[in-house]
């Protein structure tokens, strides 16, 4: 794990792309420090954060975009596969190479709050708090860039494809007031996702048979509690998708509170889509 | 060493190793030889765990690919068909990591470098980036990443493909010194040179193990169905006449004179074609007639490789194929 490790943060800082993803973060933190702390002279920091998150939609695929599906590209996924390592070293490794390039620039801003409790009243644990959940949410980030990048040999579809997911994810709490909240828009909702989950599942596994028996099942359960008990499903639809919201998350930190749940979720979804990466990887042995 | 059994794998509905089994002895250079497509690289790929099996088992030094994958493939050294490199980093970098990965440390790993560097000549190439090489250099970082690690076998898919002569008399001699300290299986589809440096070839057409044997005894065991052409001034009447006195003659062809010559290809059923000949040449000279021209057909590995993958082809195949070459004598 350590090799694959330090082969991948050194390809970082040999290519362009650690410096890139750091310089954007600097630069969008450090524009909204200069108009929240010091033109508006607002002493929290954690606004800053709040403003700056937007950035993740742009900066997460330039990072994880090349990770799995330039390996794929360039065939050295099988020298992985053939060197004494398994699949989930592999993922591992990569993805805490991924953590140290985000780190650098994030140490550098927590250095932020400190330098403005120089110079005012700046209540510090809310300030890290949050700076402690940008980290978490973009660790949760990259996990999905990297389960993305996963399932393509094109770097541009990798890259295009995770800033459609983290900008949808971005204005999911905004588009939950625009869809349906009835019973019935739920049911369609969740069909069409039960259908996605089914062909992801075909995709993986290659077991129609298995895929077509979980959309059946999961389709029958949902239309016996909508039949059961109708009630339950108002307003569903939009609750799914503010609870998944990362970045509504984050602004509970920013509001002041340390939300544990938000921590169990942010490891949870990083952990999920490592879990699925290294799926993806194995599914490739079997094609 | 390497055990393979029942090894089957499927793409899909396409068989591509059926039902392969086959044992491999420590040391020894062996040369894993068929047609595009046979089989090969999937069955290698398997071989070294970048592949799964849809049956069978493989067994690496005691240890199943498929299991105890990590301990089986410490003792592997392999070269895909394209090497994997990374085209950014230099071929130091590149092995230092390989090496890393394979659990080398400190200097163990960079003596093993400066080790494997030598032994395919890419030392001046040490600092270029990868993607700077030549076609022939990046065979060699390839071969290079195969090396590293405490091996017993080494596994090169189609090592010298795309290589200029003088590279591949290189390449083959470097498996050749390879083949001293380890088990070294490489694939091929050239005949010349699987016959130049195995001890030991594995033939393999339609994911099937057609042949195993030593280069040698391949070549003895057709020789058997091999034929002998004389050309003799002899009337084609006592020529017929003459042949169906002598022993093990299966088969003859008599062509019509030509400036008087008569010009016979002899099939024999015997395993000792020299034995046939000498009785071919007293039968002759017994009744007082000469030879002009005797040659011996002895088969080829050449002959062999078409012969034993065409013979595996499936029966349909088989026929039509057999149709057309008949139409094309006709």
């Amino acid at each position: 794990m350590t090799a694959v490790f330090k082969h991948e943060l050194r390809s970082y800082f040999h290519s362009f792309t650690a410096y890139v993803f750091g310089a954007f973060l600097l630069a969008i933190v450090g524009f909204g420090a200069m108009l929240y702390n010091l033109q508006a002279a607002v002493s929290n920091f954690e606004y800053v954060l709040s403003f700056g998150s937007i950035v993740f939609v742009v900066i997460v695929p330039i990072l994880t975009m090349r990770v799995l599906a330039e390996e794929r590209r360039q065939k050295t996924d099988q020298l992985l596969y053939s060197l004494p390592l398994t699949t989930t070293q592999v993922i591992l490794g990569k993805f805490a190479a991924l953590l140290v390039v985000f780190l650098i620039p994030l140490a550098v801003i927590s250095a932020y709050p400190l330098i403005f409790a120089q110079f005012g009243d700046v209540y510090l644990p809310t300030s890290y708090g949050s700076l402690f959940a940008v980290f978490l949410m973009g660790a949760a980030l990259l996990a999905i860039g990297v389960f993305i990048s996963s399932l393509t040999d094109n770097q541009g579809l990798a890259a295009g494809i995770s800033i459609a997911a983290i900008l949808f994810n971005y204005y999911s709490v905004s588009l939950s007031e625009y869809v349906s909240s009835t019973a019935i828009g739920t049911v369609i909702a969740l069909a069409v996702l039960v259908f996605a989950l089914g062909a992801v599942i075909r995709y993986l596994t290659r077991n129609e048979l298995l895929a077509y028996g979980v959309c059946l099942v999961l389709t029958a359960v949902i239309c016996v509690i909508a039949f059961v008990d109708a009630a339950s499903f108002e307003g569903l639809l939009p609750d799914i998708m503010r609870g998944l919201s990362m970045f509504e998350r984050l602004n509970t930190f920013v509001s002041g509170v340390f939300d544990l749940s938000a921590v169990v979720y942010y490891l949870s979804v990083a952990a999920f889509f490592l879990f699925l990466s290294v799926q993806s990887m194995e599914k490739r042995r079997y094609n | 060493m390497i055990s393979v059994k029942h090894l089957t794998k499927y793409y899909g509905d396409f068989l591509a190793v059926d039902d392969l089994s086959f044992t491999i002895d420590e040391g020894h250079v062996y040369g894993f030889l068929g047609p595009n497509g046979a089989g090969k690289t999937t069955t290698m790929n398997i071989m070294t765990g970048c592949l799964s099996a849809t049956a069978g088992s493989v067994e690496i030094g005691g240890f199943d690919i498929f299991t105890d994958a990590i301990q089986a493939k410490r003792l592997i050294g392999y070269l895909p068909e394209q090497p994997p490199l990374y085209m950014n980093e230099t071929p130091e970098e590149y092995l230092r990591f390989v090496g890393e990965a394979k659990g080398l440390k400190k200097e163990e790993l960079s003596r093993q470098i400066r080790q494997v560097v030598e032994q395919v000549k890419i030392q001046d190439v040490c600092r270029q980036r990868i993607a700077s090489l030549s076609k022939g250099y990046r065979q060699r970082v390839g071969i290079a990443q195969a090396l590293l690690g405490n091996l017993r076998v080494i596994i090169l898919d189609e090592p010298t493909v795309g290589l200029d002569p003088l590279q591949i008399i290189e390449i083959r001699d470097l498996i050749r010194q390879l083949g001293q300290e380890h088990t070294v299986i490489f694939s091929s589809h050239i005949l010349s040179e699987v016959q130049a440096i195995c001890d030991r070839i594995l033939i393999i057409a339609h994911g099937k193990l057609i042949a195993f044997d030593k280069p040698d005894n391949l070549e003895r065991r057709l020789l058997a169905d091999s034929g002998i052409v004389f050309t003799t001034d002899a009337p084609a009447g006592l020529v017929r006449e003459i042949l169906s006195g002598v022993e093990h003659i299966a088969d003859a062809v008599i062509r019509e004179p030509e400036h008087g010559l008569v010009t016979a290809e002899v099939k024999t059923g015997s395993s000792d074609i020299y034995a046939v000949s000498r009785r071919l040449f007293f039968a002759f000279a017994d009744r007082g007639q000469a030879l002009l021209e005797l040659k011996l057909q002895k088969a080829s590995l050449e002959d062999i490789f078409i012969e034993l993958t065409e013979n595996s082809v499936p029966a349909a195949q088989a026929d039509e194929a057999h149709t057309e070459s008949e139409g094309e004598q006709v």
